[in-house]
């Protein structure tokens, strides 16, 4: 099941880049979110502050109050800790080159010390017909690698890899903005399934998209949030004129 | 809508096409032989240039097959070498000894030329230490072999009073260590940060990431930077001279003196005799044909370890 998530006074930097200026949001828990706004505005720092995967990159730094459930994540718990329960799929589909299909769905158990067979293979199953993979690979699962597959099954492969570790949150960078539309439908179609049972936030720069999946959208520009409302809301009716600007300007 | 900062309507000059380009004008076809000209001119040369670099290669090989392969009979690898002026004889104990000493310091040189490119890799980046790390290599890469020698003959042999295959070892993997520091530290550099951020992402922690992820991904360019670095010292005389010294008998011992190829080779090629000269053509050919067996063998083994991993 998922869990809100609760942020209050979120600053992040890039050396001496602020660009995270003072965001507050509530996140409601199996809901989809999406994030709009051009790019650089912070869309991709705000969801990499959500696990703690902003503060790998040794000069960047992160402070304010991110609640999920109820642990503050900066302060309760270690990044190794959150990132277990906050799932992430990347912009481009990464798969561990080196890995079969199974192994990379398995990755996140296997890589963790999990050893159990059993398990193992009920939860890549589980997880492959989560993320609608499994008919396409279930013939070739140890014997393809997870880089042989196209790209859009490769994404679907690490939307499975995300939910192999059972997260509560699911945060997607732009999941589908390097695939063709077929492979981009296919994959709204699985948030659209997901979101019952998981916290998504989704950042995009499709706006059709944000539209179809997300319940509520949140308007970033310029490391600010200017807006937060259902999606609606946001694309009907904004209150910003700046978020207005954007959404028709975007449309012609 | 013109006072929307994120429409930008096409600057009005631009809209206009350029006049298209007539393909059958004499510029566009003198352009297109001349394009022709260079093309061929160019594979030409890169071709050249190949025979150029293969052709002495393979003489040498040739010449090496010819000379030693004449000398060589069953004695040379279970004998070890007779008195002078006795026939006979073989290079026995400079093959287990060459074994022996390049074993010691593949098990000295590799753990930490690769340890160390992790570092400078994974976890030194920016950090003034890695700087320092990645400078001392480059220096130690350029030392010559002769300076190693002595340098280990005043470390390790002055320290224990006598030659040894142990300090021979030592001598030998410090000269491994540079080639293998840099080459895992490129090669690690050419993993895709977006794998590792996938790793971190399912929350595994560091070590597993670059011990799982990184290193896995990264193996086939390491092991052949370990290949080649073992390549280069398994023909290495110089820093034997003055640590692994060399012996005419069996000696299986690591604080003893050992015999090793290369200096049993260097000895008898400058020998006045014409017997030892053919032993050393011998010798030779089978020190080229050890490297490139153990080279080939990790490369098989290596090959079968990532299907492995991958199915």
């Amino acid at each position: 099941m998922g869990v809100g998530i609760n942020v209050e006074h979120l600053n992040a930097w890039y050396g001496t880049t602020h660009t995270l200026q003072d965001i507050n949001l509530n996140i409601p828990a199996n809901h989809a979110t999406a994030l709009i706004g051009p790019s650089g505005c912070g869309k991709s720092t705000f969801v990499r502050c959500l696990n703690r995967m902003h503060e790998t990159n040794p000069i960047a730094r992160a402070t304010g109050v991110v609640r999920m459930g109820d642990i503050d994540i900066y302060k309760d718990a270690q990044p190794v800790q959150i990132r277990r329960r906050v799932g992430m799929v990347f912009q481009r589909p990464n798969p561990f080159p080196t890995m079969s299909i199974y192994d990379n769905v398995a990755s996140g158990l296997k890589l963790n010390g999990f050893r159990n067979r059993a398990v193992l293979d009920e939860t890549v199953e589980r997880s492959l017909k989560s993320a609608a993979l499994w008919e396409e690979v279930k013939d070739d699962l140890k014997k393809k690698s997870g880089a042989s597959l196209s790209g859009g099954q490769q994404q679907r492969m690490c939307i499975a890899r995300a939910l192999a570790v059972d997260p509560e949150v699911l945060l997607m960078d732009e999941p589908a903005s390097a695939l063709d539309p077929v492979s981009t439908s296919k994959i709204e179609d699985l948030i659209f399934q997901l979101k019952s049972q998981y916290t998504i936030v989704i950042v995009t720069h499709n706006m059709q998209q944000a539209a179809r999946v997300a319940e509520n959208t949140g308007f970033f520009l310029n490391g600010k949030m200017v807006e937060f409302d259902s999606t609606h809301k946001i694309f009907t009716n904004p209150k910003d004129k700046r978020t207005e600007d954007y959404i028709t300007g975007r449309f012609g | 809508m013109g006072a929307n900062p994120f429409h930008t309507p096409p600057p009005a000059g631009d809209t206009q096409l350029r006049p298209p380009i007539n393909l059958q004008s004499r510029r566009m076809r003198l352009n297109t032989v001349r394009r022709y000209v260079v093309n061929h001119l160019v594979t030409v040369l890169a071709v050249l240039s190949t025979v150029i670099v293969i052709v002495p290669l393979i003489a040498i090989l040739a010449y090496l097959v010819y000379m030693g392969a004449t000398s060589l009979n069953l004695a040379f690898f279970t004998k070890i070498p007779a008195p002078v002026g006795m026939p006979g004889g073989g290079m026995a104990n400079g093959i287990v000894g060459s074994g022996i000493v390049l074993g010691l310091c593949s098990l000295m040189g590799i753990p930490v030329g690769i340890a160390a490119g992790v570092y400078l890799a994974e976890f030194g980046r920016g950090k003034p230490l890695a700087g320092a790390i990645r400078f001392t290599a480059d220096v130690l890469n350029g030392v010559p072999s002769i300076v190693m020698g002595l340098a280990i003959y005043s470390l390790v042999v002055m320290r224990q009073h006598h030659f040894s295959a142990f300090a021979g070892g030592v001598a030998l993997a410090i000269m491994m260590v540079p080639t293998i520091t840099r080459t895992t530290e490129e090669m690690l550099a050419t993993v895709p940060h977006s794998i590792r951020e996938a790793a971190l992402g399912l929350g595994v922690p560091k070590w597993r990431t670059v011990l799982s992820v990184s290193l896995k991904t990264a193996a086939p360019g390491i092991i052949t930077g370990c290949m080649l670095a073992f390549a280069r010292v398994a023909g290495e005389t110089a820093p034997l001279l003055f640590t692994a010294f060399g012996n005419q008998f069996w000696s299986f011992k690591l604080t003893e003196p050992i015999a090793a190829l290369p200096l049993q080779i260097f000895v008898y090629a400058m020998s006045p005799y014409d017997e030892w000269h053919r032993l050393a053509w011998a010798g030779s050919l089978v020190l080229i044909v050890m490297i490139m067996v153990a080279v080939t063998l990790v490369r098989i083994y290596a090959a079968r370890g990532m299907l492995k991993g991958a199915s």
